[in-house]
């Protein structure tokens, strides 16, 4: 079972795990990434692609649960304006066993950085400032190719 | 053949809308064609179309190349390379 969010509204941790635990799994595994409260930056802003997005998070989870044995894949990823500390986005799978669930984990997120229409705009005391790709982010996609 | 054009994140705050719809030309025929042909537009599109090399598009909403034929395209995006999670 898939499920896909992108949703301004505060991602709800305990829901989502709750609903990966009701698929019946013997292993849940999850990433939360969370705004950052370091390098001066007071809020973040997340912009994406309507449509493509949710199409797109959607592909990446399918290619998961084909890639693994899942018995469920959630992607929930916040768009708009927030601040230091609170959830950007939440990836969690669910399988019989751990090394599914981790592995299908850490794909999605790593495919994610690169494969879906998002980008991170930066507010500062000074101003804003548009989020740069990182190389590493490449290099951690490609090597699940 | 009209194609809707999307614009985001710095891209779209340069030409300074989010979307508009156009009809270019034959000789027009992939997306770097586009590219180059919108920046004649304004000073808002060249100063955001200016540098192909840091622009990534979308073609009915798949990512493409920039060498990718634009066919029978109803939607173009352009945009910065993505930086979600």
């Amino acid at each position: 079972m898939i499920r896909v969010s992108v949703d301004p509204a505060p991602i709800e941790l305990g829901v989502e795990v709750a609903a990966l635990e009701a698929r019946g799994a013997g292993g849940i595994a999850t990433f939360t990434g969370v705004v950052r409260t370091d390098d001066g930056v007071e809020a973040l802003e997340l912009e994406h692609y309507p449509g493509m997005t949710e199409a797109a998070l959607c592909a990446l989870a399918e290619a998961a649960m084909d890639r693994w044995n899942l018995l469920g894949a959630t992607i929930v990823h916040r768009v708009g304006r927030m601040t230091a500390g609170e959830r950007i986005v939440f990836v969690g799978t669910a399988a019989a066993h751990r090394r599914e669930a981790l592995e299908a984990c850490t794909y999605l997120i790593d495919r994610l950085k690169t494969d879906a229409p998002f980008w991170k705009r930066e507010w500062l005391a000074g101003g804003a400032r548009w989020v740069e790709p990182r190389a590493t982010d490449a290099q951690a996609a490609a090597h699940w190719l | 053949m009209a194609i809707t054009m999307l614009y985001f994140a710095w891209v779209r705050e340069r030409v300074g809308i989010g979307e508009e719809v156009i009809d270019p030309p034959e000789v027009v025929r992939n997306v770097a064609d586009l590219i180059d042909w919108l920046s004649r537009r304004s000073d808002g599109h060249a100063a955001a179309l200016s540098e192909p090399a840091k622009l990534r598009a979308a073609i009915d909403q798949r990512f493409v190349g920039l060498d990718a034929e634009l066919g029978n395209a109803r939607e173009v995006a352009l945009f910065p390379p993505v930086t979600g999670g």
